[in-house]
């Protein structure tokens, strides 16, 4: 059924179904419904089908987007699940937790014309991936056995993804994580209210069936070192995707009390080790009323909203900038609104008060105005004289980066690194270890699933290169 | 799953356990510790390896039994399996060559410091170990100890056997009267008992060095959790510990952060003591 750009153009944006926010936020089941097979239809005719798809380059792991919505606005959900599941190994997830407004679909030509809002190309690659994880056998057809082995550090978006990449192609893959369980940060810390587990486990179980083997418990750096694993242990090649690691605290005084987490600490006791079933999980957390968290990305918009759902009466998202500048992406700060998180900007922490037992009882805090631009090009927060206020809380949670993991790089002297201590890849993920390859945070210092992904796919690519010199598997990119 | 192929108790308390973990077994240290998990569900726990044999692919542990987890954990027997176990982690013990050095163990801590005597004595020092409990049945270790060090020294609280009186007042006596220059004291236990052997040591400028149980999540430093004050710095136990100088380390702020969970391990431990038949005993809930 053909349709006139004409008669395209006038199709209004679909919104993404969402439960009642006075209820989700008290459970941790997903926020967001899911598009039914009549609004992904009606949305996916919105495309205009450019030739010069800007939207694909705008994608990090180069989904043909144009490709796929064609074949959802044509009824034919196997083809367009083909396409995408080709290009992208984990769109269940990616559909999910991307920053869509910040890359695909910031380029879609109808955001250009006033008052024009983009294709919601996110919500269509979750109907396509949900669709397909239920109605079809994704199982990919494997490449026959190159006898190779490749070892990959870290079950995260970057680890699965160049694992997926390379089984695909014959090498048999190991992923070492050092958890008790698959997915890095997308089980420890994204909540399941963005991104449910059973998305996770179909994605690792399509792994499995391809041949990855997954060992869990084993932390490179110390349960094996780099080294060990290439020689000891047989392996031809390497991808090293450990993540972020230690959080960052602020360095002001009262970080010690008891009720102050990093966002790494209360995320991973929440939804790693489910505390908010304690007793039956036997990790405890500490709940509190009124909870404050600083920050302003992700992690913080995370972890605020956890606050909020393990049943803090007031919790509260600290931020020294104006939302302007908020990291975060755009749906979250939006979902989190709606669930009644209060919102104190241009506010910076100054010291965390205790009561007479070391108990956190208050966040000592000052205003902030904005100033000329940084290096970072957003306006620098500067404080304004006489304005510091209290606010009341018996839990902190700082959530404001991480630094890097020192456990692998510590015990691999041969790898190179940059001044914070991050692992430097050239522009095909290689390392200055030959046959050792990097990608993730454990390059980037902190950033996204999808850059992550990229950075798998990419270095299986150079990976498949090293180990075959005539690559008769073709990986994409 | 790992396999427990050996357990025995030491003490009405306290068990040892022979496990089969051969990745955490392989690269092992003196002085690391594995993160350990009973079941689905169940939290993870720090626990100091005591042995480990890599060519059998074994750890040995020694748990006291005083929360949920190490309750549980101390009702399991040899053909019993524990979910997971991850290791080794943190940095292995410093070992300090002297003429003369002195392992301090209050309680279950002498599981601690017991795995170093070999390799101090390897390094040429003459090994004194010091280990006590408030009454003789707490006594752990002794003839274990006896097999590995030069001189061994038992205290009870009780003066039910041996010394009567503290670890740190014997070792105040032992450095005040020894004929071999003590060059380095390692001690772990209880943070009080910890504190009062710094305290002890501290005037005669002997190197100290303690290992630190705060409570820890993932053990990798992803975390921060176990984080602790040393010299005035912020330091993670899990990666840049378990041990450190005892002379630098905040015990009070140590010993209130132990504190944290108190009211939940309380509900939790009597939610184990009603599942599993036992009344509900009082218990030290925490190690501090």
């Amino acid at each position: 059924m053909a349709m006139s750009p004409k008669d395209r153009i006038k199709i209004q944006r679909q919104s993404m179904p969402e439960r009642d926010a006075d209820v989700r936020n008290a459970d941790f089941k997903e926020v967001n419904i899911g598009f039914s097979l009549d609004l992904a239809q009606t949305e996916s005719v919105r495309c205009l089908q450019c030739k010069d798809a800007k939207c694909t380059c705008g994608c990090p792991v180069g989904i043909p987007i144009p490709e796929f919505l064609e074949r959802i606005a044509d009824n034919d959900l196997k083809g367009a699940a083909e396409i995408l599941l080709g290009a992208n190994a984990l769109p269940g997830i990616t559909g999910r937790v991307c920053p869509q407004e910040e890359q695909c679909e910031q380029f879609c030509v109808r955001a250009k014309s006033k008052n024009g809002e983009p294709v919601a190309i996110g919500h269509l690659e979750r109907f396509v991936a949900d669709w397909a994880r239920e109605n079809m056998d994704i199982r990919q057809i494997c490449a026959p056995a190159t006898g190779r082995k490749v070892a990959v550090v870290g079950s995260g978006p970057a680890g699965l993804t160049c694992a997926g990449e390379l089984a695909k192609c014959g090498h048999d893959v190991t992923i070492f994580e050092a958890l008790h369980t698959v997915g890095g940060v997308l089980t420890y810390g994204i909540p399941e209210f963005r991104l449910p587990n059973k998305i996770i486990e179909a994605e690792v179980d399509r792994l499995r069936q391809m041949g990855v083997k997954i060992v869990c418990n084993v932390v490179v750096g110390r349960t094996f070192t780099v080294d060990e694993l290439l020689t000891d242990e047989g392996f031809d090649a390497m991808f090293i995707a450990n993540g972020a690691g230690l959080p960052v605290f602020m360095n002001i005084p009262g970080e010690n009390l008891k009720g102050v987490y990093s966002a790494n600490e209360y995320l991973t006791r929440t939804n790693l080790m489910r505390a908010y079933e304690f007793p039956e999980a036997e990790t405890p957390i500490i709940k509190g009323d009124r909870i404050a968290v600083i920050g302003g990305g992700n992690v913080a918009m995370d972890s605020v909203r956890t606050a909020k759902r393990l049943g803090a009466k007031v919790a509260t998202l600290v931020y020294r900038r104006s939302r302007e500048e908020m990291p975060a992406r755009k749906e979250e700060v939006h979902h989190a609104e709606q669930e009644g998180i209060e919102f104190q900007m241009l506010t910076a922490p100054l010291r965390i008060l205790g009561d007479e037992n070391r108990w956190v009882r208050g966040l000592e805090c000052q205003r902030m105005e904005l100033g000329e631009p940084d290096d970072s090009g957003r306006r620098r927060p500067v404080p304004i004289e006489g304005s510091k206020f209290v606010i009341d809380c018996d839990v902190v949670i700082e959530a404001i980066g991480t630094r890097a993991n020192p456990l692998l790089t510590a015990t691999t002297p041969d790898l190179k690194l940059n001044k914070w201590g991050y692992i430097l890849v050239d522009e095909t993920g290689a390392t200055s270890k030959p046959g050792v390859y990097a990608g993730g945070d454990i390059t980037r210092g902190s950033a996204t699933v999808i850059l992550a992904m990229g950075d798998g796919k990419r270095a299986a690519a150079s990976i498949h290169a090293f180990l075959t010199a005539n690559a008769e598997c073709a990986v994409a990119r | 799953m790992f396999r427990i192929l050996d357990a025995r108790r030491l003490a009405s308390d306290v068990k040892w356990f022979r496990i089969k973990a051969p990745l955490a077994a392989r690269n092992r240290q003196p002085g690391q510790f594995v993160i350990l998990r009973l079941e689905e569900g169940g939290e993870r726990i720090p626990l100091t390896m005591a042995a480990a044999d890599r060519e059998s692919g074994t750890i040995e542990l020694i748990v006291k039994a005083i929360g949920a987890t190490t309750k549980h954990l101390c009702e399991l027997e040899a053909g019993d399996d524990i979910a997971d176990i991850m290791g080794p982690l943190g940095k292995p013990t410093e070992i300090h060559a002297c003429e003369h050095a002195v392992l301090v163990g209050g309680g279950v801590g002498t599981a601690v410091i017991y795995p170093l005597a070999p390799a101090l004595r390897e390094a040429g020092c003459f090994v004194t170990a010091i280990t006590g409990g408030r009454t003789h049945d707490l006594v752990v270790l002794e003839a274990e100890l006896r097999s590995v060090c030069d001189d061994v020294c038992v205290t009870t609280d009780d003066g039910s056997y041996g010394f009567k009186g503290n670890v740190a007042d014997r070792l105040e006596e032992l450095l005040s009267n020894a004929t071999k220059p003590v060059g380095v004291v390692y001690a772990a236990g209880p943070v009080p008992m910890m504190r009062a052997v710094c305290d002890r040591t501290r005037p005669h400028k002997i190197r100290t060095i303690v290992s630190l149980n705060p409570i820890m999540v993932d053990g990798t430093g992803m975390c921060g959790g176990c984080r602790i004050t040393v010299g005035g710095q912020q330091v993670f136990a899990c990666v840049d510990g378990p041990e450190f100088d005892g002379h630098e380390v905040d015990f009070d702020e140590l010993a209130d952060r132990l504190t944290a969970y108190r009211t939940q391990e309380r509900t939790a431990l009597e939610r184990f003591e009603r599942e599993h038949g036992h009344a509900c005993a009082s218990t030290r809930l925490t190690t501090a």
